[in-house]
């Protein structure tokens, strides 16, 4: 007869040296890790209630335009670096990482209408409302010389100015669409399609030949750079402020619309909108997407910035302070990590694009441990609880007010509408879908 | 000694898929010594057929891809014989080609540069038929090493193949590839079963022996001074009969003697922790969520001491108790009083969760099913109660004997319970369908039973142990293991991770080894027998973090990760039945009045009043007739023949 017991040498188990971590054997046997639903139940209600605890996202403000903030837009090449132009004319480029203002140049009369830089980040281009572009040479630090490398005067203002995201091409909207060879002062092409009044113009960043346009007849244009005349139009209910092409996927942009929305597109499709994102309650000024595609943060003219994911109608996070105001214009920094918003009361500020995430590097313990709690909470999000403490979110009082107002008029349409089709002759009122209501036409 | 070790462990033997082609993976692992790697052989292979002829002297020169493929198809033993055989010739030419000089390796550097790029073109093409074949001649063994499914069923969770059932639109991918991922985890678990450092121990009875004739003796004689060091008495007949328990790592031990005797002992070292006399009558002792604290069940009301013996508090919340069960994830102290209370403390708060009077007289058979924190009780009346602290009645009742039940024990994975009465009989249960499984006859009623975590059965007769192995999967038919002790036990139980099965008697304590009783590896994180003070430390708040609340008790408790298609199911039917609540019609005109009492909005106040009474009287109709129908219920409930379990309802009407 063979009998064995267990019998376990305890220096197996025990740390050799003070300075050694503890040993941890582990048996993942399910028998020996008994409730196991009801224990990541708690688990995950924890992260979730760290998570708002943890939710700090203003990082800091950038000071010193002396007048409202037009526009900013990332340096093409430098993470740390942010160009902004004001209402009074300055642009100014910044040192996000030491948070100060690099240098400053009066450049345009009156406001700057658009910045933007070269894909090699050697030098910018600025826009303004005295007709000019100019170039400026900018350094690795950041630093612009007084003077304009070279200025081009126009025939008409121009209202917003991008750059070829590889070649030496920009176009500039203002009366139409001219699309400019850096080497010469007269444009290689100009788009011209009904009236003509483009206040926003978006070079596509993967299909680099396309571009997009948004005009003041409440027209969304689409451009191909080689061709001679515009590709598509679609037109909504009211003008759209800005747009912004999906980074991951070339055919997909949104718009920030008048009408409090924003709106998903595919390229291919333009009768009807992939997606309707609402929750602002005034007019979207400006969007930027995330550079992995699959978020955007929008600006309103409701004193906040939201952050919405590209296939939810409704937006995941809200930022505000008691001082910031309209939102004119914001962008999204390319390492996914931070938000920059410029807005009306000269400011511009700085925010984590995950309002819970802690910054700097993580030890891996750390960061096992919170990839863990973003599982958990993905499992039991939809627990009453734990969506309750997720979604919870404090708006200002005017927010929430007209938040409240807005639902009331929406479902007092919803009802008219439902009215209007049981008390009618059956197929003379057509339902329509939210994503069709928007959409009036689309033109080729 | 060793060779018993050996021949436990189940380490799985991998064995090559495809067995029928073995001739020819030997010729391939032949050919493998001068092919130095996988790539140097792709590469060669594809400029043979490019810029050096291998077979000149071959008839059907095989420059062509598709020829190459037919040649590695016949290589895989798909073909006749005869092919066979004159591809074998051809691979001997091969072996020669590849010994000699003349290798297409040394020609010049621009071919080498042209033969790179085709090689990566040829590899890139993942459906090549001949880059596949070509694979399978390299590997011997190609894909993963398969899995014990035994294994496999071990990790996996009941719970996560409902994944396949659910049928929804919206979703489905994520679903899918969920269920892929914990069947990838599912899978990587098993795998690295292997690597658990220790084996559980056991008996291997050779022929004609039967492992129940062996004693204590024998035991300690065969097995290594440590374990042998695990079986003692502690001779205590002053202050007996006591109860006793274990501490969840099986590290330390608590002696309560029913004359007020309280020992904590780390019975491992055999260093005696704190001992005192409560100079009262204890009826239980049981470890908190750690060492540091213990509950005892005292004459009047429940105490808790520190391990130094300090009384910490006098819970008079808990008054009578007679059996105590901790619920270690819930942090709750539950006791059952002689006077039919079953109450639950807090222990992290201290505050009386629920305290329910059960109905029953004395409460004094209590165990809880360590998977669902539930509560059995045993009763006098021959039937076992389950419990929850969220619902005043029992949450199921089972007759499980004709006479007063002596004891009952859940197993760990809270599936079997076992019960025994004052019928002498042994009772095996399933509580998935609350069915019995065994039955058995024994001398005596068992006064107590316990479960180790391998699934033993201990069962006490007056002075006689009795070990089970595997009960509740076969019918036994002799027990593992007799212990007979001189003096009456009165408590029983089995010590995680070890092979001990502690004895509480009348005069004192035994301690007996039971080879094959314990779980060999534990779980650091779950229960640490070697945890420092630090680790303890932070173990302890790491518990309070992850506390369940009193109000996730249930009877499954897995319930919380799956969809709950009940509620649904209830809401959506009374979202239907609303709607199909029409309103009635109501034809009234309302009369002609003078003195402008029948202008256009007075008429229509006096038509609205009048609709609203109807509606009025319609509802109070529907609920009349809700409640008649109610009535009728009940009514019809009293009047239908009578179950055998009525005469057990409290609440007779």
């Amino acid at each position: 007869m063979k009998i064995k017991c267990l019998s376990r040498n305890p220096d197996d188990f025990l740390r050799e040296t003070k300075r050694d971590i503890h040993k941890v054997p582990r048996n993942y046997d399910p028998k020996l890790h008994p409730f196991e639903a009801p224990r990541e139940y708690v688990r995950a209600l924890n992260a979730a209630k760290l998570e708002r605890v943890f939710a700090k996202p203003f990082l800091g403000s950038l000071d010193g335009h002396r007048d409202s903030v037009s526009v900013i837009r990332k340096h093409p090449t430098s993470l740390s670096l942010l160009l902004s132009g004001a209402y009074d004319g300055e642009v100014r480029v910044w040192n996000i990482t030491k948070r100060n203002c690099v240098k400053s140049v009066q450049a345009h009369d009156g406001l700057v209408n658009g910045v933007c830089g070269h894909p090699n980040g050697e030098y910018i281009f600025s826009v303004g409302a005295d007709k000019q572009i100019k170039q400026w040479n900018i350094t690795v630090e950041g630093d612009i010389q007084d003077q304009p490398k070279s200025t081009i005067l126009g025939r008409s203002v121009f209202q917003d100015i991008d750059h070829h995201g590889k070649d030496n091409f920009y176009a500039t909207c203002g009366a139409g669409v001219n699309i400019w060879d850096e080497e010469r002062t007269e444009p290689i092409r100009y788009f011209t399609w009904g009236v003509d009044s483009i206040h926003h113009v978006k070079f596509n960043p993967v299909e680099t030949n396309i571009l997009g346009a948004a005009a003041s007849d409440r027209s969304i244009l689409l451009y191909d750079m080689r061709g001679s005349t515009p590709l598509r139009k679609v037109i909504l209910k009211l003008r759209s402020n800005a747009i912004s092409w999906n980074p991951m996927e070339a055919f997909i942009f949104t718009v920030a619309n008048e009408d409090y929305n924003c709106y998903t597109f595919d390229m291919r499709k333009l009768s009807i909108p992939l997606n309707v994102h609402r929750d602002h309650v005034a007019a979207v000024m400006d969007l930027d997407y995330s550079p992995t595609g699959k978020e955007f943060v929008t600006a309103g003219y409701d004193h906040c910035l939201r952050i919405f994911k590209l296939d939810q109608g409704h937006s995941r996070e809200v930022y505000h302070t008691k001082r910031m105001h309209r939102v004119h214009t914001v962008c999204w920094s390319l390492d996914d990590k931070y938000i920059m918003s410029g807005s009306e009361e000269m400011n511009i500020r700085l925010w984590k694009a995950r309002a819970w995430e802690k910054l700097g590097t993580l030890k891996s313990r750390e960061s096992t441990a919170l990839q863990y709690n973003d599982k958990l909470k993905n499992k039991f999000g939809n627990h009453p609880q734990v969506r309750r403490i997720l979604k919870h979110r404090h708006v200002s009082k005017m927010i929430f007010h007209n938040t409240r107002e807005i639902r009331k008029i929406r479902e007092a349409a919803k009802k008219r509408e439902q009215n209007r089709m049981e008390n009618s002759k059956i197929g003379t009122v057509q339902y329509t879908s939210e994503r069709e209501s928007h959409v009036i036409g689309e033109k080729e | 000694m060793d060779k018993s070790k050996s021949k436990k462990s189940k380490t799985f033997k991998s064995k090559p898929k495809a067995s029928g082609k073995k001739s020819v993976q030997y010729e391939t692992s032949a050919e493998d010594k001068f092919g130095s790697s996988h790539k140097g052989r792709r590469h060669r292979f594809s400029i043979s057929h490019k810029y050096v002829n291998p077979f000149p002297d071959n008839n059907k020169t095989s420059t062509d891809k598709d020829q190459m493929v037919q040649e590695f198809t016949i290589n895989v033993g798909q073909l006749s014989e005869s092919k066979v055989k004159h591809h074998v010739n051809n691979w001997s030419k091969r072996k020669k080609w590849l010994h000699s000089d003349d290798k297409p390796g040394k020609i010049g550097s621009k071919t080498k540069n042209t033969r790179k790029q085709n090689s990566t073109e040829w590899r890139k093409d993942k459906k090549n038929k001949e880059y596949q074949i070509s694979r399978k001649l390299e590997d011997p063994f190609p894909g993963d090493a398969p899995v014990d499914p035994k294994k496999l069923e071990k990790y996996r969770r009941t719970d996560t193949d409902e994944l396949t059932e659910a049928r929804m639109l919206s979703g489905k991918p994520e679903m899918r590839l969920t269920k892929a991922k914990t069947d990838y985890a599912v899978e990587l678990s098993a795998r690295s079963d292997f690597l658990l450092p220790d084996n559980s121990g056991g008996i291997e009875a050779d022929e004609g022996e039967d492992t129940a004739d062996l004693k204590q003796y024998d035991i300690i004689n065969a097995v290594d001074i440590t374990s042998a060091s695990k079986s003692f008495d502690l001779k205590l007949p002053l202050f007996g009969p006591y109860h006793m328990n274990y501490s969840r790592n099986g590290r330390y031990l608590l002696l309560g003697g029913a004359k007020g005797h309280v020992a904590a002992i780390d019975w491992q070292t055999k260093k005696l922790m704190c001992e005192m006399n409560v100079m009262e009558r204890t009826h239980d002792v049981k470890w908190l969520h750690i060492e540091t604290m213990f509950a005892v069940a005292q004459k009047e009301w429940t105490y808790i001491y520190d391990n130094q013996g300090i009384e910490l508090h006098c819970l008079k919340a808990l008054n009578k108790p007679l059996q105590l069960e901790f619920l270690p994830y819930h942090f709750l102290l539950a006791t059952g009083s002689s006077e039919g209370f079953l109450s639950y403390l807090d222990v992290s708060v201290g505050k009386l969760v629920t305290s329910t009077r059960t109905g029953y007289n004395r409460l004094d058979v209590m165990c809880q099913n360590p998977s669902n924190a539930v509560i059995h009780f045993g009763h006098a009346g021959g039937t076992v109660t389950l419990w929850s602290p969220n619902v005043k009645k029992p949450l199921a009742k089972l007759l499980c004997h004709h006479m007063g039940v002596t004891s009952v024990a859940v197993d760990n994975s809270g599936n079997y319970m076992a019960t025994s009465g004052m019928d002498r009989q042994l009772m095996l249960w399933d509580l998935r369908n609350y069915k019995c499984l065994h039955k058995y006859r024994i001398q005596s009623g068992a006064g107590h039973l316990s479960f180790s975590q391998s699934g033993h059965l201990a069962a006490s007769m007056g002075s006689v142990v009795q070990v089970y192995s595997d009960a509740y999967r076969q019918k036994i038919k002799s027990p593992y293991l007799i212990h007979r002790l001189d003096s009456c036990i009165s408590g029983l139980q089995y010590c995680n991770y070890e092979d001990v099965l502690g004895v509480g008697h009348s005069n004192g304590f035994s301690s007996l080894l039971i080879p094959g009783a314990g779980e060999a590896n534990f779980d650091g994180f779950e229960a640490n027998p070697y945890q420092t003070k630090k680790q303890r430390r932070q173990a302890e708040v790491k518990m309070l973090l992850e506390k369940v609340q009193p109000e996730m008790i249930t009877l499954d408790n897995t319930a919380l990760s799956k969809v709950d298609t009940v509620t649904m199911g209830r809401d959506i039917e009374e979202r239907n039945k609303l709607r199909y609540l029409e309103e009635k019609k109501i034809s009234y005109t309302p009369k002609y009045r003078m003195k402008g009492k029948s202008s256009g909005l007075k008429r229509e106040n006096r038509k609205q009043g009048v609709k609203n009474r109807v509606i009025k009287d319609d509802i109070k109709e529907i609920l009349k007739e809700k409640r008649r129908e109610k009535r009728e219920k009940t009514l019809q409930n009293q009047r239908g023949p009578k179950h055998v379990l009525d005469r057990f309802k409290r609440n007779k009407e």
